[in-house]
Formats: structure tokens, C-alpha cells, sequence
């Protein structure tokens, strides 16, 4: 990975029915860093996310890759440089790990270049940093929850997009897997550079992960920035509305919010 | 890379084994339906008479009589089996079968009214008849639509049609002169008997056109039933690809009932019927269960019947596919396989 692709919201509003959820943002996704959006239910975090991904169009504004508004890029030639794994994505009836892989090949794919040995090298790549190769032949249904987010993400490591977008990729995971399903992100922007951008609910998980960090609350950005420039008892007030005390992570130093709640007290 | 290899290996040889025992089944099936009825071929002479050796008499009865009638049931099967399995895939709903969402219904009542109230037949009926189908299919679409269409939402609105489709088939057949009623009851259940070269040639320039566009756009197909959102992201343009495909899929519903009839059940469970045989979506070998059924449910009805009775063609395959349905409903493995 040599060069690095921008991703910028300029002035944006997503609207759903016409009403705003959110109005006039402005974003900046660093490029090569893992970038994770936090914040209250219906902050507008996934909306944001969806308006990036391209599956929204801006009520107002725009959304840029490389400087060039997502809208007026070929879908396929957008799809390899932007991907995306949804929050509650759809596998159907029957399909085996190794088909629904290889799915996420389609947009390097024209009338008469399928199959290739580009194709096959992508998809078996994608199996084995997933560790599911072993899986291959299985059907995804059958799969536990852990491994089946494992094939997601190794649907969309085969789109080999520059720029990754995840919504809440770790939700319905035990924290086993949550912790696997980020190591996996993680290794994934060291090792090939690709921009991470995900929603999470666990702040501390964020605050581990994220190099960059967005705060939502109500439609607008609280704040952003490196965790520990962002993550104060002032900024988990605004976001979330709750007392709480930001202690540094015993592993890792990154900051870690510790709520109080009605029937605890500090000391 | 093996374990990837072996994985696609073992699932490409099942497709294979089924399409080619599914081949063979339909080859006996048409040789049967060639060979067989009040006067019987042998082999050897069917053969010399499709090679174009045979006697005048031979030549007559297999030619004239028996492979036009063939030949539109293959045609047909296809048309309604890979209509029935894109509806399917594309709504992502076994209900989703253009036989239960009013849609070969709406080619019915079109048809109807042509025979019985404008009284006419052959080709202008099937032209009533495909018209029909499109009015019906784009009624069902224009009402589902909200921002973007849900199968779920297709489905109940097609099933709301249905009814009023047939509400105003029995107002026309309750009004109408018995005998005409008789000849379009006839139509209404489905019919292969007396089919002419024409009638086939008319259905095979259809069918030739469409299926190749359901090749072209098949691996869209295969990225819809992702969901949208995930086929957003991997770069498919979800709407204009759903419209298509729905287009080709009413197209090709719409041609097999113009030219047969609303042959009950084929379209609903060819679909399901292959998805068994190999799982995922297959559309080869639905279109081949489709052809399989017809031909066979028309082999049946004409020589099979005891006493000798002959019966249109959909009385069959609805006696033999709803059974069918029900069996597969209750033995099916998982929640959403049907």
C-alpha cells in the first residue's frame, strides 16, 4: 500500500422521511488509521456511516473520495476503493463459506474476467486472515456467530477495498470474539494499510482500537480525535448523559470510562 | 488455496450430477411423449423420423402432431420455472411465484375476456394474454413501491391482486354462454393439446431473446440476494438491476402463459424442487425441474389417466405439485429453505 485515499463529508445532511438526522457535518477520515464512531443510540452514528458508504444521498452536501463526490464515480470502480460489511447482512439460504467469499470479488469482475487467478488468490487470502479456510466447503448458516462474522469480513477483505466500513461489526459477539473480530481489523490496517472506519457501542474497545475517534450526540460531532485527547469525564456527559471517571487502560494506557450509575459512588 | 478448491470442487460436481441426471430424465420423458400414444413408433423409427428418414405416415404423427406439443412443453416449463425461481430469489420469498401473486392470473383474465366478450382466439388471445401479465406486474410494483421495494410487501399486494383477479374471472365466466365458458375454463387450467409449429415458433423467439438476458444479468442476481446494503457496497446498481431482472422475470411468465395457459404450480415450485437437488440458487436446474414437470405432468394427462381419460395439462402438475409443496414444507431442514 503506497498511496492512501481520502474519505471527507463536506456540509453533510441525511435525512430519513425528510427529517434531518443529521445536518451539516463535517468529517475528515485520516487515511491508513482506524478511524471508530461512538455514541448514544440513535446519535446518528449508523447514518453517518450509511451516508459514507454511499447508501444514502446527501439531503445537503457531499461525500468525497479522493476529492470526487461518491455519487459520480462508476459503481464498480467506487466498490474498489469503499467497502462495506452492513450490520445485519443477508446470506442466502444454502450458500457454502467458499460462494459467499467469493461474492465479494464482483467488483473486479467484468463479462468475460471471472474466475481469474487474481479472483482465486484474493479469495483464498481472505479465508486464511480470517482463519476460515477451514470453512470453506461448510454452509453459513450453519456457522456460530463468531465464525460467521469472520466470513463477513473476509467477503468484504476480498473486495480488497482501500477504505473498510463496518457498522457495530462486533455487535451479538461474546467478548471473545468481539476482541477477535478487532485484532483481525487491526492486523488487517497494519498490515495492508487499508483505512478502517467502524461504529462501535463499547467505548473502551474504541478507545483501544481507534487511532482517530468521533463522537456523536444528537446529529452533530461532540468531538474528535486521538482517544485520549477525546475520552473525558466532560465528553462521556455531553455524549451519553452519564457520571463517570476515565481511568488508563491497565494494558494499554489508552483511556478507560468507568460509569458510576445511581447506586454506586466514587471512593 | 486446496481447501478453497476442494470446497467449490465438491459443489460443482453435485450441480453436474444433477444437471445431467435431470437431462436424462427430460431426453426418456421426450422420447416417451414422441413414441407413445394411439398409434406407437418404435425407436429406431422415431429416431429415423427426427433424422428425417422416416415414412410419410411416421413423419405425420411425430412431426406434425407430437413434437410441436413437445416442444411447447418444454418451452414452456422453462419459461415458468426460471420465472417462478427469479421472482423467488429477487423477493427473497418462496410465495414470491407469479402464479400466486396474481400475475399469470392477470394474463388469465385478459385472455378471458378476449375470448368471451371480444371473441376471439389463437395469437390475439395470447397477445390479451401478455398484456395482461405486464398490467397486473406493474400494478403490483407501483403499489409496493416505497423507496425501494420489500418482498414481503410485493408478495401481500400480488396476493391482493390475485383475488381481484379471480373475483373478475368469475364474474365473465358467470356471465358468458356455457360452451364459451367451457373453451376458456379449458385455457384457464392450462392446455398443450393441438399446439401448432406456429404457436411454437411465436414462444421459442421469446424464450430466445430472454434467456440469454437472464444470463447477463444473473451475477447481480446472485449479489441482490445479499441484501441491498451489501450490494450497494460491492458496487451494484440495486434498483435499476431489480427492475430488470423483475421485467424479464414477468416477460418470461407472461409468454409461457400467453402460450399455454396458467399451468398451475410449475413456476411456484421448480425453485424449491432444484434448490433440494443442489443447494443455493440454481437456475439451470430449476428451468430444467420446470421442463421436466410439464413434459412429464403432459405425458401423464394424455396417456396415463385410468380409463383413458385426457385432461389439460395443469390439472396434473397441480394434483402432483401441491403435494409436493406440502411434503417439502414439512420436511425442509432450515428456516428460510423452502
Amino acid at each position: 500500500m503506497t498511496e492512501s485515499h481520502t474519505l471527507t463529508a463536506r456540509e453533510l445532511s441525511l435525512a430519513y422521511d425528510g427529517a434531518d438526522i443529521i445536518d451539516h457535518l463535517d468529517v475528515s477520515i485520516p487515511p491508513g488509521s482506524i478511524t471508530v464512531i461512538v455514541g448514544a443510540n440513535a446519535c446518528g452514528k449508523s447514518t453517518l456511516l450509511r451516508g459514507l458508504a454511499r447508501l444514502m444521498k446527501p439531503r445537503v452536501g457531499r461525500v468525497e473520495v479522493d476529492g470526487r463526490d461518491i455519487h459520480s464515480y462508476p459503481s464498480k470502480q467506487l466498490a474498489r476503493l469503499v467497502g462495506l460489511l452492513p450490520q445485519h447482512p443477508v446470506a442466502p439460504a444454502g450458500i457454502t463459506v467458499a460462494d459467499l467469499v467469493a461474492r465479494g470479488r464482483y467488483p473486479h469482475q467484468g463479462w468475460f474476467a471471472r474466475g481469474t487467478a487474481a479472483d482465486d488468490a484474493a479469495i483464498a487470502h481472505a479465508l486464511e486472515q480470517t482463519s476460515t479456510t477451514e470453512l470453506a466447503g461448510r454452509a453459513v448458516e450453519e456457522l456460530s456467530g463468531g465464525q460467521r462474522q469472520r466470513v463477513w469480513i473476509a467477503m468484504a477483505l476480498a473486495q480488497e477495498p482501500e477504505i473498510l466500513l463496518l457498522d457495530e461489526p462486533t455487535t451479538f459477539l461474546d467478548v471473545t470474539h468481539q476482541v477477535e473480530v478487532l485484532d483481525l481489523l487491526m492486523h488487517l490496517n497494519k498490515e495492508r494499510g487499508t483505512t478502517v472506519v467502524m461504529v462501535l457501542h463499547d467505548l473502551n474497545l474504541a478507545a483501544r482500537y481507534a487511532d482517530h475517534l468521533i463522537v456523536m450526540a444528537k446529529g452533530a460531532i461532540v468531538a474528535s480525535g486521538a482517544p485520549d485527547e477525546v475520552i473525558t469525564v466532560e465528553t462521556v456527559r455531553a455524549a451519553f448523559d452519564l457520571e463517570s471517571v476515565v481511568i488508563a487502560d491497565p494494558v494499554c494506557g489508552s483511556p478507560m470510562v468507568v460509569p458510576i450509575g445511581r447506586f454506586h459512588q466514587l471512593g | 488455496m486446496s481447501a478453497l478448491v476442494a470446497a467449490r470442487a465438491v459443489r460443482r460436481s453435485r450441480a453436474r450430477l444433477v444437471t445431467i441426471v435431470l437431462l436424462g430424465a427430460v431426453l426418456v420423458i421426450a422420447a416417451l411423449s414422441l413414441a407413445v400414444g394411439a398409434y406407437s413408433v418404435s425407436l429406431p423409427d422415431l429416431l429415423a423420423t427426427l433424422a428425417g428418414q422416416g415414412n410419410s405416415k411416421n413423419e405425420f404423427i411425430v412431426l406434425r402432431l407430437r413434437l410441436p406439443r413437445l416442444t411447447m412443453a418444454v418451452l414452456a416449463g422453462l419459461a415458468f420455472a426460471l420465472a417462478g425461481a427469479l421472482f423467488q430469489a429477487l423477493l427473497g420469498n418462496p410465495l414470491a411465484s407469479p402464479d400466486l401473486i396474481g400475475i399469470t392470473g392477470g394474463a388469465s383474465v385478459a385472455a378471458v375476456f378476449a375470448i368471451l366478450v371480444l371473441g376471439l382466439s389463437g395469437f390475439a388471445v395470447s397477445g390479451f394474454a401478455f398484456v395482461g401479465a405486464l398490467v397486473v406486474a406493474s400494478t403490483i410494483y407501483l403499489l409496493s413501491w416505497r423507496q425501494g421495494i420489500a418482498g414481503y410487501r410485493f408478495v401481500l399486494v400480488g396476493i391482493g391482486i390475485a383475488f381481484m383477479v379471480q373475483a373478475a374471472l368469475g364474474y365473465l365466466l358467470t356471465r358468458a354462454d356455457v360452451r364459451d365458458a367451457q373453451g376458456a375454463l379449458v385455457w384457464m387450467v392450462g392446455s398443450l393439446s393441438g399446439t401448432l409449429w406456429t404457436e411454437v415458433a411465436v414462444a421459442a423467439i421469446s424464450v430466445g431473446v430472454l434467456v440469454p438476458a437472464v444470463i447477463v444479468l444473473a451475477p447481480k442476481l446472485r449479489m441482490l440476494q445479499l441484501g441491498d446494503d451489501t450490494a450497494r457496497g460491492l458496487g451494484v446498481r440495486v434498483d435499476l438491476s431489480r427492475v430488470l431482472l423483475l421485467a424479464v422475470a414477468v416477460a418470461l411468465a407472461a409468454v409461457a402463459t400467453a402460450s399455454v395457459g396458467p399451468i398451475a404450480f410449475v413456476a411456484f415450485v421448480a425453485g424449491p424442487i432444484a434448490r433440494r437437488l443442489v443447494p443455493g440458487t440454481s437456475l439451470v436446474p430449476s428451468a430444467l425441474v420446470g421442463v421436466l414437470l410439464v413434459s412429464t405432468a403432459d405425458f401423464v394427462s394424455q396417456h396415463l389417466l385410468p380409463g383413458g381419460v385426457q385432461v389439460p395439462v395443469g390439472i396434473i402438475t397441480g394434483a402432483i405439485g401441491a403435494p409436493y409443496l406440502l411434503w417439502l414444507l414439512a420436511t425442509r431442514r432450515s428456516r428460510g429453505e423452502a
